[in-house]
């Protein structure tokens, strides 16, 4: 669709802009930059700071030109281009005089507030404000809300600029917050000061321009010029976030959002936000052995002994389980350790998911996220997104807000904050679907662009590969896979699940997956990283847990070997719709832990297996030369190949059970060792679990 | 205006009663269903004309009512001074303390509301009346003025003086039928002492021309 473009004039300099854009659009168009508080550009323009005055030529006031659009600016007299200015006198008075006006209630307490040094008001102040105030009178002062586990309120601070009120209403979906009262005395609140539900609701502390709304967990804890920043990708879900780590020292202090338009835009899950917390606590920090019941502080040496004595034992006899949040690397090293030593019982999906070892296309979000805002409808299989992958269910209430974007749901039937037809509750209902005339199949097949997610709920269950061939076979049915566009989706939870599918991590021949491996007495088991297993299953075998928090597996263990978390070493994650991400170290591994991968190399010299590289670099090179696909950084294939995907040979064809869905995330905030470890997160989930509680006695 | 809060003690629940159910109707019937939201107003203002004031669970029952999430009546309802947050007397004396009623004497009103009936918002001790004092009502030609909102709607009570409303006052407390509309010998806001507009037929209805209201069944005077 091609805009009207017009010609207008910024500070004298003619540029030629789309009719639809805001003056302050136009103003960065040319280069100027726009003060602004309530203006961001994913809400709805509110208009009410009026920070944003430019100078209209001709007019006899200023303009919010966040509110304003080119197409109603007026020519002058003789037919010149409409004219406005954002560097006049009159701009800056009109700056300095809305400054003023803020600045009247707000109070002068940036040295004890912790928005200090990041703060919009501050900045802005310095940049565009008097140095003065003239104002004699009392300030205002307000009460603070309780706004939950996550907000901090100082609510004295607030300028009602409302963006957090936009952000939980437009994004989040869960309309909690509000501005009650009017003038003087208008107060954001959530209702009755209730914690706000949404697993966005950390996003309003970045939004908020003041030390309104700040992070309860962080408080008074830092000040943004001491911490270190490093720019990374978050491993708490499988939609690899793209996020800054702050640590001063040895500890994460806090995780912000990183800008990434294919991915997150500009928003985390609250549990990518406060994962840092559980870096602190439940830590492995050095070998550990099991004797007599007990485990016993120990030593690399002797750990490393013991390890390598347990895996040169019976190939056949040993099993290795990858876990949630595993980068490439480490996998490969532990991969191309048990491939040496003939270990064929080797599997990522601890979850039991009956996916993987086809063409890539049968396990990747095909669609990417950013293309779930051009598909026209969406059919979600055996999955809550709201949980699963919060900021993909944002996306897809974003589709479903603009672009009347029909949902679908073949599940349970939850509160995914937009409205959706529920097509059904089990399998059979999605092998039946396909054969049905009326109702979403319709809106399916009259879809240009239809996409079928289907989540690893389904994928779990005995019947997996059937409920994937079901809704490869719909895909196939409704022409959701075109030459530009691949319509079938599956969305994975964990974080290490595509890169250890890519890599092949799965069961060799006559290796079992872990399944078998609980089912069968195996001699050994490695858990790498692995916590959300049965570990009652693994019988008498020795485990031996690699990883860096003491959770399910570390008290199952035998051995424990120290690793590293995420944000301890380098590595790549792939998310789910396949795109390769660096993930960068921020700190050090933890006492005496070691980077994961080291750990397998050093245990693989031990062996007599001495695995072919000595350093991370020649570690990458051997898996960009093994696997081409890990070189692709920050590439999403999409819809690459959609031709040649046959969608209905996906999975295993065969009958489904008649079984309703269950997500397979149960408690959004407990879906790792390390979010288990955070207390933030676990103060979220109790407030959640409090209303189920009730209803229960 | 000070802030607004919902009071501290709140019933339990809160339902519509009959008569208010055939309004809601009426104002709902305004609106189409996907906009029923605009009724949000009309709603609040039935839930205080029958329990006088707007209680939590009434604001809970109106955003049910219009598929509206909580937090949005709660600002409408805080915003907007005319809704009570809390119990009032039975009689609410609404007295105008802008410019042109403070010019004729409506500090004197204000003056006698504070003893009579105690502070701000607060009910007398016999349950009767509560005062706020309002902005301008616009029957600035009969200045000073209250308006008096009861069981039986809301009157302006205009050209008052102390003495005047002394006695609207103890009408009010015995019970005794009170005349609403100016105090003095006006009929409206003519001039005083003015003998046009004088004829009773021009102010009991009989002259106007029947019309009917839109979205109205009956025609109304």
């Amino acid at each position: 669709m091609s805009e009207d473009l017009r010609k207008i004039i910024v500070d004298g300099e003619e540029i030629e802009v789309p009719n639809s854009y805001t003056l302050l659009q136009a103003a960065e168009e040319a280069g100027r930059e726009i003060p602004r508080f309530c203006y961001h550009e994913r809400l709805s323009v509110a208009g009410n700071c009026r920070m944003c005055l430019v100078e209209l030529v001709g007019a006899p006031k200023p303009a919010a030109s966040c509110a304003m659009q080119v197409k109603d600016m007026r020519g002058g007299p003789n037919g010149e281009p409409p004219a406005m200015n954002t560097l006049s006198p009159m701009v800056k008075k009109a700056r300095e005089g809305v400054m003023e006006f803020l600045l009247i209630n707000h109070p002068l307490d940036c040295p004890i507030c912790d928005q200090g040094g990041e703060c919009d008001l501050q900045d802005q102040a310095l940049a565009y404000g008097r140095t003065g105030s003239r104002f004699p009178e009392n300030k205002r002062a307000v009460e603070d809300k309780e706004m939950g586990p996550i907000i901090k309120t100082e609510m004295t601070r607030c300028i009602q600029c409302t963006r957090c009120v936009r952000f939980v209403t437009e994004v989040a979906g869960s309309p909690e917050i509000g501005m009650i009262g009017r003038g003087e005395d208008a107060e954001i609140t959530t209702y009755l000061e209730s914690a706000v539900e949404s697993e966005l609701s950390g996003n309003v502390i970045d939004l908020c321009p003041v030390g309104a709304l700040t992070s309860k967990p962080y408080a008074f804890n830092a000040r943004p010029w001491e911490l270190k920043k490093t720019e990374t990708i978050d491993v708490m879900d499988a939609v690899g976030s793209n996020i800054r780590v702050d640590n001063r020292g040895p500890a994460v202090l806090r995780i912000l959002p990183r800008v990434h338009e294919g991915v997150n835009e500009e928003w985390i899950s609250d549990k990518t936000r406060y994962a840092w917390e559980g870096l602190g606590k439940q830590r492995l920090d050095r070998p550990y052995v099991r004797e007599n019941g007990k485990l016993r502080p120990s030593d690399w040496t002797e750990a490393l002994t013991i390890a390598a004595e347990k895996l040169g034992g019976d190939a056949s006899k040993i099993g290795v389980v990858a876990g949630d949040m595993n980068s490439v690397e480490e996998l490969k090293a532990v991969k191309d350790l048990a491939d040496a030593l003939g270990v064929a019982s080797i599997d990522c999906r601890q979850d039991g998911a009956k996916i993987g070892g086809g063409a890539r296309q049968d396990y990747l979000f095909n669609s990417t996220i950013a293309g779930i805002e051009d598909a026209d409808a969406i059919l979600l299989v055996g999955t809550n997104p709201r949980v699963e992958a919060a900021i993909i269910n944002a996306r897809i209430r974003k589709t479903w807000l603009n672009n009347d974007t029909k949902v679908g749901v073949i599940g349970e039937a939850v509160d995914l904050t937009y409205e959706y037809e529920h097509v059904g509750e089990s399998a059979k209902d999605l092998a039946g679907l396909k054969k049905k005339r009326s109702g979403f199949i319709k809106t399916l097949k009259d879809a240009k662009r239809p996409m079928i997610i289907v989540g690893s709920g389904a994928l779990t269950r005995g019947d997996g590969a059937q409920v994937l061939n079901a809704a490869g076979d719909l895909a196939a049915a409704v022409g959701a896979i075109s030459e530009d566009w691949n319509g079938f989706n599956v969305l994975h939870t964990a974080a290490s699940r595509v890169g250890g599918l890519d890599l092949g991590f799965l069961p060799g021949e006559g290796g079992h997956d872990v399944a078998g491996m609980q089912s069968t007495a195996l001699d050994t088991v490695v858990l790498l990283g692995a916590d959300e297993l049965d570990m009652s299953s693994f019988g008498d075998a020795f485990v031996i847990y690699v990883g860096s928090h003491g959770d399910n597996g570390a008290h199952r263990a035998d051995l424990i070997l120290p690793g590293a978390a995420w944000t301890e070493q380098d590595g790549i994650f792939v998310n789910t719709e396949g795109r390769v991400q660096l993930a960068s170290r921020s700190v050090f591994p933890k006492g005496e832990a070691k980077e994961n991968w080291a750990i397998f190399r050093a245990l693989s010299e031990r062996l007599g297996k001495t695995l072919p590289y000595d350093n991370l670099e020649q570690l990458r090179m051997k898996l960009f030369e093994d696997h081409p696909v890990f070189a692709g950084i920050d590439h999403a294939s999409g819809a690459e190949g959609a031709a040649d995907f046959d969608a209905k040979a996906v999975g295993q064809a065969g009958d489904v059970a008649d079984e309703a869905f269950t997500s397979a995330v149960s408690n959004f905030y407990f879906t790792n060792p390390i979010a288990r470890a955070s207390e933030t997160l676990a103060a979220c989930s109790a407030l959640r679990s409090e209303p189920a509680k009730v209803a229960a006695e | 205006m000070s802030v607004r809060r919902l009071a501290k003690e709140q019933p339990d629940s809160f339902a519509f009663k009959k008569k208010s159910e055939d309004e809601i109707k009426f104002w709902l019937g305004k609106y189409p269903e996907e906009k029923k939201a605009s009724a949000v107003i009309p709603m609040l203002w039935i839930a205080q004309k029958q329990e006088s004031w707007v209680s939590e669970p009434a604001i809970r029952e109106i955003a049910s009512r219009l598929d509206m999430p909580y937090i949005r009546v709660y600002e409408v309802a805080t915003f907007y001074t005319m809704f009570n947050l809390a119990p009032v007397g039975e009689h609410l004396v609404q007295v105008c303390g802008t410019t042109p009623c403070m010019l004729r004497g409506s500090d004197e009103l204000i003056k006698i509301c504070k003893n009579r009936i105690g502070k701000q918002h607060e009910i007398s001790e016999d349950g009767k009346f509560t005062w706020v004092e309002v902005e301008c009502m616009g029957a600035c030609a009969n200045a000073p003025m209250i308006q008096l909102a009861n069981g039986e709607g809301d009157h302006y009570i205009e050209d008052l003086d102390a003495e005047k409303f002394e006695k609207l006052l103890d009408d009010l407390a015995a019970g005794n039928k009170v005349e609403y509309g100016p105090q003095s010998e006006r009929n409206a806001s003519e001039p005083h002492g003015t003998s046009v507009l004088s004829d009773p037929s021009l102010y009991d209805g009989s002259k106007a021309k029947k019309i009917k209201l839109p979205n109205t069944e009956k025609a109304e005077g």
